[in-house]
């Protein structure tokens, strides 16, 4: 072996302390990398790659398959600008009940909206191959897979389909999911047959891939040409690609913002705490590159040896954090492909590649430095550092300073130890502050999520919702029962003990003048102002000709809270002043709110099936008897009243886990360098510690001073780290909302009260004292007399 | 007749499977006397000191240093022992460099919980007392000779009023001047009352203050006498 392996060998065998605390900080820096990097990768449009990769459907058709024959409905995959087609399958509409125990959190027996079953005998083929993320693929009767972006429904549910004859049970045996959202739930071909409600007529579903696809005509282009291929009337419903990746993509993009913060956090941490480790532990071993300069060493020859002393763990540790990572990424990177809807995510392997190489450049860049310093040194000064001790003059002004507050000893000292070594505690302020800055945006996050959320649940207030069934979205077997009369339905509620207050909205398309295409009006009738939709600027509507209309409204038509705009149909127009702007995220925000008495003079029906009634009950009226009561009255066939249950987003709850995961890896990683400093410092005040110990240091006030040396310094960071937080979640928030096509209330905006800041500037403590206590400790457990003599 | 300070009764010391640092010793040292620890090196003269100061353990036997059972001690009731009832010096002095002199003395005390100001008295005191002027106070121990450094090391060790003052190898960093100031101070405070217990090398140290002396060989007490004449 070379004396300078030798010497490499020899340093990290005497070191192992060191050795091992470098491996585990770039193991845990490259984990916390190629998870920020991976998810940024995979939050670049997440819908397109995830649609190639399933060769997803550009269009997706219904067919009546009395009106054309199965091969006739295969032959059109031969129509001009068709590249591919899957189908014909057959498929159904159905709308299921739960079964007691499952679907979690709904309520079994409740009818749930209709569900598009396709008949498929496989995850897999030419066009849109759908993922299986849980489970298998149904392989026989009684078995269905659900999408993953449905409703919460478990490996091991059971549906049922009240409307079936025998009301047929299917048990879930496994999840999937389809960018393209051809299905709702999948069974075999032969379990969708039997499905189909006797004498209603065999529909299928056939999935296209086109030529050209990249626009709205290019599609219906596609689609009259398949349609003229069959016999007339054939096709009752085509659904194109764009749609879905309009809403995919709006979706995604709001995640953005949050994801490159935190990706952006993690590795500015990353490198941060690499690089203090290195130099840290290289600037350790100055006496050492002393003595092997005065044995013949010289500069470079010693700074090739701490280069290499340094990457050997690093490359371990590399290693070892890329396998965590990917290992890591698969719950991560779930919570993301909730978010995106975008099929299975991975790392790229190119991300795993780029990040271990940067780690080992960092770590190779920062050893190189110190030791560079340390080989240039005069001998004799080099090997004086070990035995002079740290008489390097710094930090002695604070120390007799704190020394005459009238704290404890062992505090006092603590409180001035950063000062002696003030690179080294700027770096570690800066990594505390990040993981600070981190767990300040993520509450402020997940408190701002909840707002939105509990915002949106304001459009249907109420404890109980009566709504007119309509027909099943593309028809299907279940026939819509008939609309009652609207007023007969408010006169039983307003009848009904406990009924406290209550409304009816009900819906209809209208122009609005000077622009083109139509928008949802809501026409509400009865006294509304118990349950307005959460504002985000104005008032709600108190009178006929008066308007709220979300963000997306003021956005498409360039008017503002206070502008006059005037609503049409057929000619006819209604003038009504915008008096609020809401929080609505649905149809893109192209809705107008207001009394149905604003729209009288447009003579225009709302749609039967649109009719809502929601009702407040009185206080102490139970729910459950009040359902019972008020069903009774309204009888079978007809409207049924239901409880109001807030609809739990799947984006806002992937949103929460994901940035609870984030954050969680981020206050790890600032913990571990916190950790890794103090190791380092402890290490090198050994022998300190040995002569407080000797002068009669007890255990507990050895582990004081050591929890206090870092106590300023998570303080300082929480200080500094809460501001910046609260700066890139007023930053953050706005960019999301943006990207939702929606400006936010103001409890969203700014959700922190002045207790969760008060505990968040303790955050940075927290991480600080967290991550100093195993040294601590160690400290505490020191043997005097080893200590006295180290050097 | 005076009572004994230290006692050790069979004490054995084993740092490995080979041969005991210390091996059945017996020792008793009377308040007021100054005992000078002499050996060849590895013959457990450190051995014993540490066991004395509660900073080791043995692995048999029993001490017992002013009434106090320290063989079996935790680290936080030997802490407070080291702090109430011991000073120790050290051959490198082990001042803390980023102290001043006068933080360096008080912190045995401030440890104590001593008042700052009471324990400033002290120190101002004892500084005083070892010949150290005043502005040495606001010093750092680079600023001053070794001589100064291991004075200032004495003033730290007595801060508390210990029954027991340990020094292992007080002049052995210490130029021959420096070295005599030191002698000169150790036999003046044994003269004043203070117990001592040197480990030296330092054969004119052990003749100037020593009371009595012993001679260490192989973990074992090889000669024993009064005064400082055992190597003669």
């Amino acid at each position: 072996m070379s004396a300078l392996g030798g010497v490499v060998r020899g340093g990290l065998g005497r070191r192992r302390v060191q050795t091992l605390v470098m491996a585990l900080t770039v193991t845990m820096a490259v984990t916390a990398s190629v998870l920020a990097a991976g998810l940024v990768v995979a939050s670049r449009a997440p819908f397109a790659h995830a649609f190639a990769r399933q060769n997803g459907a550009h269009l997706t058709v219904r067919a009546d398959g009395a009106k054309a024959t199965a091969a006739q409905l295969a032959a059109t995959a031969r129509v001009p600008g068709v590249t591919a087609a899957a189908g014909p399958d057959p498929v159904v509409s159905l709308r299921p009940t739960v079964e007691e125990g499952s679907g979690r959190g709904i309520p079994p027996g409740e009818r749930l909206p209709p569900l598009t079953v396709v008949g498929r005998d496989q995850a897999g083929g030419g066009v849109d191959r759908a993922d299986l993320t849980a489970g298998a693929w149904a392989a026989g009767k009684g078995q269905i897979v659900v999408n993953a972006d449905g409703p919460p429904f478990a490996i091991g549910d059971r549906l049922t389909f009240q409307a079936l004859p025998g009301r047929p049970t299917l048990t879930v045996v496994g999840r999937a999911r389809s960018v393209s959202r051809t299905a709702g739930a999948w069974v075999t071909p032969a379990q969708a047959t039997a499905l189909v409600a006797p004498g209603a007529s065999r529909t299928y579903q056939m999935r296209y891939r086109l030529r050209a696809a990249g626009t709205d005509a290019e599609v219906a282009r596609a689609r009259a040409a398949i349609a003229a291929a069959l016999p007339p009337g054939t096709l009752d419903g085509a659904a194109s690609y764009l749609k879905t990746k309009l809403a995919a993509e709006r979706t995604s993009a709001t995640f953005v913002p949050f994801v490159v913060a935190f990706g952006l956090l993690g590795l500015a941490m990353s490198v941060l705490i690499i690089g203090v480790v290195v130099s840290g532990s290289v600037g350790a071993a100055t006496r050492r590159i002393g003595v092997l300069k005065s044995l013949g060493f010289t500069p470079a020859q010693v700074a090739r040896a701490y280069v290499g002393q340094a990457l050997i763990p690093a490359a371990a540790g590399t290693g070892l954090g890329v396998v965590l990572a990917n290992l890591l990424s698969v719950p991560v990177l779930r919570q993301a492909e909730d978010a995106y809807g975008a099929g299975s995510l991975t790392i790229a392997p190119w991300v795993d590649a780029a990040v271990a190489a940067g780690a080992l450049a960092v770590v190779a860049a920062t050893a190189l430095v110190p030791a560079l310093r340390a080989g240039r040194l005069r001998t004799i000064d080099a090997i004086a550092v070990g035995r002079t001790g740290r008489a390097t003059g710094r930090g002695r002004g604070p120390r007799r300073l704190l020394g005459r507050l009238p704290l404890p000893r062992p505090v006092s000292l603590g409180l001035a130890d950063p000062f002696t070594r003030p690179g080294r505690s700027a770096t570690m302020i800066a990594s505390v502050v990040l993981g600070t800055v981190g767990v300040t945006f993520c509450a402020g996050l997940a408190l701002s999520l909840h707002s939105v959320q509990h915002g949106l649940d304001h459009r249907s207030p109420g404890e109980v919702v009566v709504r007119a069934d309509g027909p099943p979205p593309g028809g299907g077997p279940a026939r819509p029962p008939k609309p009652a009369d609207p007023a007969a339905v408010a006169a039983k509620i307003a009848a009904q003990p406990g009924t406290r207050a209550y409304f009816r909205t009900g819906r209809a398309q209208i122009g609005v003048a000077g622009r083109a295409g139509a928008v949802n009006a809501v026409a509400y009738e009865g006294d509304s102002s118990w349950g307005p939709y959460t504002m985000i600027s104005g008032r709600w509507f108190r009178s006929a000709g008066e308007a709220v209309v979300p963000t997306g409204f003021l956005r498409a038509t360039g008017t503002r809270v206070g502008d006059t705009v005037t609503l049409t149909n057929e000619g006819r127009s209604a003038p009504v002043r915008v008096v609020g702007e809401a929080l609505d995220l649905s149809d893109e925000g192209m809705t107008v709110l207001t009394p149905a008495a604003s729209l009288a003079g447009l003579r225009i029906e709302t749609e039967p099936g649109s009719v809502q009634f929601n009702v407040d009950l009185a206080p102490g009226t139970g729910v459950r008897a009040y359902l019972a009561s008020l069903n009774g009255v309204l009888g079978q066939g007809g409207p049924q009243a239901q409880r109001n249950t807030s609809e739990a987003s799947t984006t806002i709850i992937a949103m929460d886990t994901l940035a609870g995961m984030l954050t969680a890896m981020l206050v790890a990683v600032a913990g571990l360098g916190v950790l890794n400093t103090v190791v380092l410092d402890t290490r090198e005040r050994a022998h300190d510690l040995g002569v407080h110990r000797a002068l009669g240091m007890t255990p507990g006030q050895t582990t004081a001073m050591v929890l206090t040396s870092v106590a300023g310094i998570g303080l300082v960071a929480g200080a500094a780290g809460v501001p910046l937080g609260l700066a890139l979640h007023a930053r953050v928030l706005p960019a999301m909302g943006e990207s939702a096509g929606t400006g936010l209330p103001a409890g969203a905006l700014d959700p922190y009260g002045a207790p969760l800041l008060a505990a968040l500037l303790l955050g940075g403590l927290a991480i600080a004292a967290a991550g100093a206590l195993l040294p601590a400790t160690w400290a505490a457990r020191i043997r005097t007399a080893t200590a006295l003599r180290t050097e | 007749m005076t009572a004994p300070i230290i006692e050790m009764r069979d004490v054995s010391k084993k740092y490995d499977a080979g041969r005991p640092a210390l091996d059945r010793l017996d020792l008793t040292v009377d308040t007021g006397e100054a005992l000078a620890v002499l050996g060849p090196s590895g013959s457990g003269k450190s051995t014993l000191l540490n066991l004395v100061a509660g900073l080791d353990r043995p692995s048999e036997g029993r001490v017992t240093v002013a009434g106090l059972r320290i063989d079996g001690m935790s680290e936080a009731a030997s802490a407070r022992y080291r702090r109430d009832r011991i000073g120790m010096v050290f051959q490198f002095f082990n001042l803390l460099d980023d102290l001043t002199v006068e933080d360096n003395v008080l912190l045995p005390a401030r440890l104590a919980g001593t008042s700052r100001d009471e324990a400033r008295e002290r120190a101002a005191e004892l500084l005083d007392r070892l010949g150290l002027q005043p502005h040495h106070a606001r010093a750092y121990p680079g600023q001053l000779s070794g001589g100064q450094r291991q004075r200032v090391a004495v003033a730290r060790a007595l801060v508390n009023r210990p029954a027991l003052l340990l020094a292992d190898e007080p002049t052995g960093a210490l130029d021959s001047a420096s070295a005599a100031e030191v002698t000169r101070l150790l036999a003046e405070l044994n003269a004043g009352g203070q117990t001592l217990v040197l480990v030296t090398h330092d054969v004119a140290l052990a003749d100037a203050c020593a009371t009595r002396t012993i001679e260490l060989v192989d973990g074992g007490i090889h000669r024993d006498v009064r005064g400082g004449t055992v190597a003669r």
